[in-house]
C-alpha cells in the first residue's frame, strides 16, 4: 500500500481511453463500476473536446455483483456496437473489474460482433497511464496492420500522438511540415485522427516517425519486425534534435536533407546580447522521459543554462534517462512521488524549474520560476493558439515559454531591490507567484524541514551540516539583499563554507568569502 | 403562509410515476464528497483505501486544491496487497501510523472504502475499531464506503455522516440538529435566523471540529439542509431522533418553508417568525426577480447528479418561472423530497437512475433551453447547440437560504445570458474543426440556432 495525494499518471485504462479518444471510428467498452466515467471530463474539459469520448462503461453497481456482471458487459458491448457502429472495438477492464475477473475479451469473442474486437490486458495494480496508451496502440496495430506494397512516393507514418497529449495536436502539424520540406508525405497519423481502417494501411509507408516513445514504442518495434518499417529514434524537440532527426530521416530514405529554417528564430534570440544573463542559469528538469531528455539538450546547448537536476516519473524511460543524466554529470531522479521531487528541487536550489503542472506548484511554493514542458498538464496548457514543441516553430515556442518566467524573475529582483520604497514593501509578495504565499523563501529558510505533509512516504532530506553556525545580524541583513531566488543557495553555500572551516559565526566577510569560493 | 408565496399547485408531482432506467450512468462516485467534506471538518483526514483510479479521480475532481496540503489521500492497493488479506490490514496499520505521526493535528480519521476495497472485502470497519483503540484518545477512526458500486456523488456525504451517528454522545435534551455540510457563511446565516426565531440550542452535523460534535437522543428533532441524506436520516431515527419534513431551503420560498416547519415544531409565534424573516425574505425576492428575468419561460432538463435536482427544479419553476421538461436524479427518496415534489406542478418527466444514451436522446429531442449535467456531457452538448449548466458547481457554491437565493438563480441565468451575448462565429470560411464537429453532431437545420 502506498499513500498518495498527487499522481503523475492515471491508471492504464485512462491510457486506453486516450488512444480511443484520439482515434475516430473506434469504440472502447470498459468494464468498470459506476463512477469511473469521471475520466470523460479530462477530455471534455482539459482538452475541451466537443464530443463525448467514444467509451461505453458498464457502470456496474453493488447489486449487480452477486448476479451477472458478465451479462451486463455483453449487453453494454452489444448496445455500443448497435448505436455507434464503429469500424473496430477495444474491450477491457478497469481496476475493479480486473478483480471480479469477467474476461471482457473472452466474452466479446463469443458475441459475433461483425467488426474486429480487440481485447486489452492492462494490469491496473502494476502499470500506469503511459503503459496503457502504448499497450493499447500496440494491440490495435497488431490486430489491424498487415504488410503491404509501399507507396510510390516516399511516405512516413507519424505514430504516438494521442488524446490528452501535451501539444500533440500542433506537433503533428510541425512534423508534417518538416517531412514535407524533404518531399516526404505522411501516410497515416496514429492513434490521433486515425480510423481503424487507416491503421490497416500503416504497412504501405516507408518508415515510421516515432513521435512519442511513451505512447508508441511497442507498436514501432512490432512494425519494424513484422512490417519491415524502420523508425526514427530522435525526437525532434529543439534545434539540434530537429537537425539530427532530419539527418536520420535522410539516412533511412536516402533523400537529401532539405529544411526551411527561415522561420527558426531561437538561435539568434539566444545569441542576442539580451540573453547573456541566461548563461549558467541553474535549471532543474522533471517530466516524462522524452520531454526531459529533449529539454536537457536545449537547456545546455541552445540556451546556455546549467542543468543541475533531471528526472522522470515514468519508469519505462528510466534507462535512457539515467544514461543521459550521466552525460550531464548528474544522477537521474526516477520517481512518481512528488515529495521526492520537491526534496530534490530544494536540495538542488535551481533558479528555474522545467517540469509538469506539479512542479509549477512546487515552484510557486519555493518561489522559483517555472515553465511547463510535459504532461500532466492542466487546461491552460491546451492552448487555442498554435504552440508546438517540435520542429522550428517548436523551438521558437520553447524559447519564449522558458524565458518569460525568468524575465519576470528579474523584474521581481528589481522590485525587491527597491522594496524599501513605499510601494514595494516585502509583504506585497511576488507579482505572479500568488498573493497567498508571500515571501516564500523566507518561510522555507525559517523552517528548513518541509511543511507537514499528508503523504509521509519520504523522509525529509538530511540537513547539509550538523555543525551549529550562527548568522551575525549584519550578515543576515546582507543576505536579504541577495535576490530571493538565489538566497537559499547563498545561505546553504555560506553555511557549508563556514562549517568546512570550523567557523561558527557568519559575518559579512564570511558571506563574501563563500561567494568568492563558489564563484564560477 | 403569506400572500407573497405562490399557492401550491392543484396537482403536484407527488404521485407522478417515476421513469426508471438501467444502463450506463454518467455520474461521480461517493469519494467525490471528500472534496467538500474535508473543508468542513477541519480536524478530519479522509484516507481512501483504493486504487490509482481513486487517487486520479480525487485529483481530477479536486483540481488545483490538491496542492494546498489537503487533508485527504489514497492508500493505493498494490499487487502484494491483493495476494493475501492479512497483509493488507498490516500495511494499512503502517500507513495510518505514519500518517498520524506526521499530522498530529488530525483528530478524526475516516477510512473510506472504494470499489476495489469493497470487492476484495477488505474489512475496514474492523480496521477502524482496531485503530481507534490503538490511537485513543487523541484520534477516533471511523469508516464508510464512498465506492461507486454503492454510492453516487453526494451519497458519499450521506455515508460519512451516517458513520458518525452511532458514536455520537447520548442526550435527553430537546435540541434541534441541522444535518448536512454547508459552507460556513451559509451555516452562520442559518444559525442567525434560527436564533432570531428563538430556536436554541441548535447543533449541526457535521461539526466544524471534533470537540463540537452534537449529541443525539429521543428528544432530538432534526432538519435536513440537503436532500441526499437518506441513510443518515435512518440511523438518526434509529437513535430516537425525529425528522422534521420540509422543502429544502433553496430560494425565498424554500427557505421560508424550511424555517416555518421548524418554527411550527418549536411553537414560534407568527409575529416572531415575521420579525426574523420579513427583511431577508424581501431582499431575496427582490434579488431573485432581477436575476431570474432571463429564466422566465425557459425550459430546463436535469441529468442526474446530486439529488439536488428536485428541490432545484421546484425553485426554478416556482420562483424563476422556468418550465421543467425532465428532472433526473440518481435516487429519489420520496419521504425526503416529498414536500418539494408536492410543490412542483405536474408536467415534467421524473426519472431515477440513468441510461445515459437514452437520456441524451430524450434531451436532444426536447431541445431544452438549459440542460443541467456533468462536465463529461456539458461541452459535447454545447457543441450540439444546447446551453448547459454544469451541475457540480451547485454542490461547491453557497446556494442555500435567503442571501444566496439570487446567486443560485444567477448560476442558471448566466449560461443563457452568455449564449445571448456571444456572436455566432461558427460557419465562417469553411469552418474550423469545431464548426465541422458541430455540423456533424447537430440535428439537421439546428446548427447555430441557439
Amino acid at each position: 500500500m502506498k499513500l498518495t495525494v498527487w499522481t503523475y499518471e492515471g491508471p492504464p485504462h485512462v491510457g486506453a481511453m486516450r488512444v480511443a479518444t484520439g482515434m475516430k471510428g473506434l469504440h472502447y467498452v470498459l468494464h468498470a463500476p459506476q463512477g469511473d466515467t469521471y475520466a470523460d471530463l479530462l477530455f471534455t474539459m482539459i482538452e475541451r473536446r466537443d464530443h463525448r469520448p467514444p467509451v461505453t462503461y458498464t457502470t456496474f453497481q453493488a447489486r449487480d455483483l452477486g448476479s451477472d456482471t458478465a451479462g451486463l458487459f455483453k449487453k453494454a458491448a452489444q448496445d455500443a456496437y448497435d448505436r455507434f457502429k464503429p469500424q473496430a472495438m477495444i474491450v477491457g477492464a478497469s481496476c475493479t473489474a480486473e478483480l471480479i475477473q469477467d474476461d471482457p475479451g473472452g466474452l466479446a469473442e463469443t458475441m459475433g460482433i461483425p467488426v474486429p474486437v480487440i481485447p486489452l490486458e492492462l494490469p491496473s495494480y502494476q502499470r500506469k497511464e503511459n503503459f496503457g496508451t502504448d499497450e493499447t496502440f500496440f494491440q490495435i496495430v497488431r490486430a489491424l496492420a498487415r504488410p503491404m506494397e509501399k507507396t510510390a512516393q516516399v511516405t512516413a507514418n507519424l505514430i504516438g500522438p494521442t488524446g490528452l497529449g501535451f501539444r500533440h495536436r500542433d506537433d503533428v502539424v510541425e512534423v508534417t511540415a518538416l517531412l514535407n520540406d524533404m518531399g516526404i508525405k505522411v501516410n497515416v497519423v496514429g492513434p490521433m485522427g486515425a480510423t481503424p481502417e487507416d491503421l490497416t494501411k500503416l504497412g504501405q509507408a516507408h518508415f515510421n516517425v516515432l513521435m512519442y516513445p511513451e505512447h508508441a514504442e511497442a507498436a514501432a518495434r512490432w512494425m519494424e519486425r513484422d512490417l519491415k518499417l524502420p523508425f526514427t529514434r530522435t525526437v525532434p524537440i529543439g534545434v539540434g534534435a530537429t537537425r539530427d532527426f532530419l539527418a536520420e530521416v535522410s539516412k533511412i530514405t536516402g533523400l537529401p536533407v532539405r529544411a526551411d529554417e527561415s522561420r527558426l528564430r531561437l538561435p539568434w534570440w539566444s545569441r542576442s546580447v539580451d540573453s547573456t544573463y541566461l548563461t549558467g542559469k541553474r535549471v532543474f528538469l522533471f517530466g516524462d522521459g522524452t520531454h526531459v531528455a529533449a529539454a536537457a539538450r536545449i537547456a545546455r546547448d541552445e540556451m546556455g543554462f546549467e542543468v543541475v537536476g533531471m528526472g522522470c516519473y515514468n519508469r519505462e524511460m528510466a534507462r535512457p534517462l539515467r544514461a543521459l543524466a550521466r552525460d550531464y554529470g548528474l544522477e537521474a531522479l526516477i520517481s512518481d512521488d512528488y515529495l521526492e521531487v520537491e526534496a530534490a528541487i530544494e536540495a538542488a536550489a535551481p533558479e528555474m524549474i522545467l517540469g509538469t503542472q506539479m512542479e509549477r506548484h512546487i515552484g510557486k511554493r519555493l518561489g522559483i520560476p517555472c515553465a511547463v514542458i510535459s504532461a500532466p498538464v492542466h487546461v491552460q496548457d491546451f492552448p487555442a493558439r498554435y504552440s508546438p514543441q517540435m520542429g522550428w516553430e517548436g523551438a521558437n515556442v520553447i524559447f519564449d515559454t522558458w524565458v518569460h518566467p525568468l524575465v519576470m524573475g528579474l523584474e521581481e529582483h528589481l522590485l525587491h531591490m527597491f522594496r524599501d520604497d513605499f510601494e514595494f514593501h516585502d509583504a506585497a509578495g511576488p507579482s505572479h507567484h500568488g498573493g497567498h504565499s508571500p515571501k516564500p523563501m523566507e518561510r522555507a529558510e525559517a523552517e528548513p524541514e518541509a511543511p507537514a505533509d499528508p503523504a509521509p512516504t519520504q523522509a525529509t532530506p538530511a540537513q547539509p551540516s550538523s555543525v551549529e553556525v550562527v548568522w551575525l545580524p549584519t550578515a543576515e541583513s546582507e543576505l536579504k539583499k541577495i535576490p530571493f531566488f538565489v538566497r537559499g543557495k547563498a545561505r546553504r553555500n555560506t553555511e557549508r563554507y563556514a562549517a568546512e572551516r570550523g567557523v561558527t559565526e557568519i559575518s559579512v566577510d564570511t558571506l563574501y568569502e563563500a561567494k568568492a569560493h563558489y564563484a564560477r | 403562509m403569506t400572500h407573497h408565496t405562490p399557492t401550491p399547485p392543484v396537482r403536484g408531482c407527488g404521485n407522478t410515476p417515476i421513469l426508471k432506467q438501467r444502463g450506463q450512468r454518467e455520474v461521480f462516485c461517493g469519494l467525490t464528497g471528500i472534496i467538500w467534506l474535508h473543508r468542513k471538518m477541519q480536524d478530519a483526514f479522509f484516507l481512501v483505501v483504493g486504487s490509482r483510479t481513486c487517487a486520479h479521480l480525487l485529483q481530477s475532481a479536486a483540481g488545483v486544491m490538491i496542492f494546498a496540503e489537503p487533508r485527504f489521500g489514497t492508500a493505493i492497493l498494490e499487487e502484494t496487497d491483493l495476494a493475501g488479506m492479512a497483509d493488507a490490514q498490516d500495511e494499512l496499520d503502517d500507513v495510518v501510523a505514519r500518517l498520524l505521526a506526521r499530522r498530529p493535528d488530525i483528530r478524526q480519521l475516516f477510512l473510506v472504502g472504494s470499489c476495489p476495497s469493497e470487492v476484495i472485502k477488505l474489512d475496514l470497519s474492523r480496521a477502524a475499531e482496531r485503530m481507534t483503540q490503538a490511537h485513543a484518545p487523541h484520534v477516533r477512526v471511523l469508516n464508510y464506503s464512498g465506492s461507486g458500486i454503492e454510492t453516487t456523488f453526494t451519497e458519499g456525504e450521506d455515508a460519512c455522516l451516517a458513520s458518525m451517528v452511532p458514536v455520537l454522545p447520548e442526550t435527553d435534551a430537546r435540541e434541534l440538529l441541522v444535518v448536512g455540510a454547508l459552507p460556513d457563511v451559509v451555516e452562520d446565516q442559518m444559525l442567525g435566523l434560527l436564533a432570531a426565531m428563538g430556536v436554541t440550542p441548535v447543533r449541526v452535523l457535521p461539526a466544524r471540529r471534533s470537540e463540537d460534535i452534537p449529541s443525539v437522543g429521543p428528544n432530538t428533532v432534526f432538519a435536513l439542509t440537503q436532500p441526499f441524506l437518506g441513510e443518515t436520516t435512518q440511523v438518526l431515527e434509529r437513535r430516537g431522533a425525529r425528522h422534521i419534513p420540509a422543502p429544502f431551503p433553496f430560494g425565498e420560498e424554500g427557505t421560508t418553508a424550511w424555517l416555518a416547519a421548524i418554527a411550527a415544531e418549536f411553537g414560534v409565534d407568527a409575529e416572531t417568525f415575521a420579525r426574523a424573516t420579513d427583511a431577508p425574505r424581501a431582499r431575496a425576492r427582490k434579488a431573485i426577480a432581477t436575476v431570474a428575468e432571463g429564466l422566465r419561460g425557459k425550459t430546463i432538463f436535469f441529468f442526474p447528479d446530486s439529488q439536488l435536482e428536485i428541490p432545484l427544479a421546484r425553485f426554478l419553476t416556482r420562483e424563476c418561472g422556468m418550465e421543467a421538461l425532465e428532472v433526473g436524479a440518481p435516487y429519489i427518496h420520496k419521504q425526503i423530497v416529498g414536500p418539494d415534489l408536492d410543490l412542483m406542478a405536474e408536467g415534467p418527466v421524473l426519472s431515477e437512475g440513468q441510461d445515459v444514451d437514452l437520456q441524451l436522446d430524450r434531451a436532444r429531442a426536447s431541445r431544452p433551453d438549459l440542460t443541467v449535467c456533468g462536465l463529461g456531457l456539458a461541452n459535447p452538448l454545447e457543441a450540439e447547440g444546447l446551453a448547459t449548466k454544469w451541475a457540480i458547481e451547485l454542490v461547491f457554491t453557497p446556494v442555500h437560504f435567503y442571501e444566496q437565493a439570487a446567486d443560485l438563480a444567477g448560476l442558471f441565468s448566466r449560461p443563457l445570458r452568455r449564449h445571448g451575448i456571444l456572436k455566432d462565429l461558427n460557419g465562417g470560411v469553411a469552418g474550423g474543426a469545431m464548426g465541422r464537429a458541430t455540423g456533424r453532431m447537430a440535428p439537421a437545420g439546428e446548427e447555430g440556432s441557439a
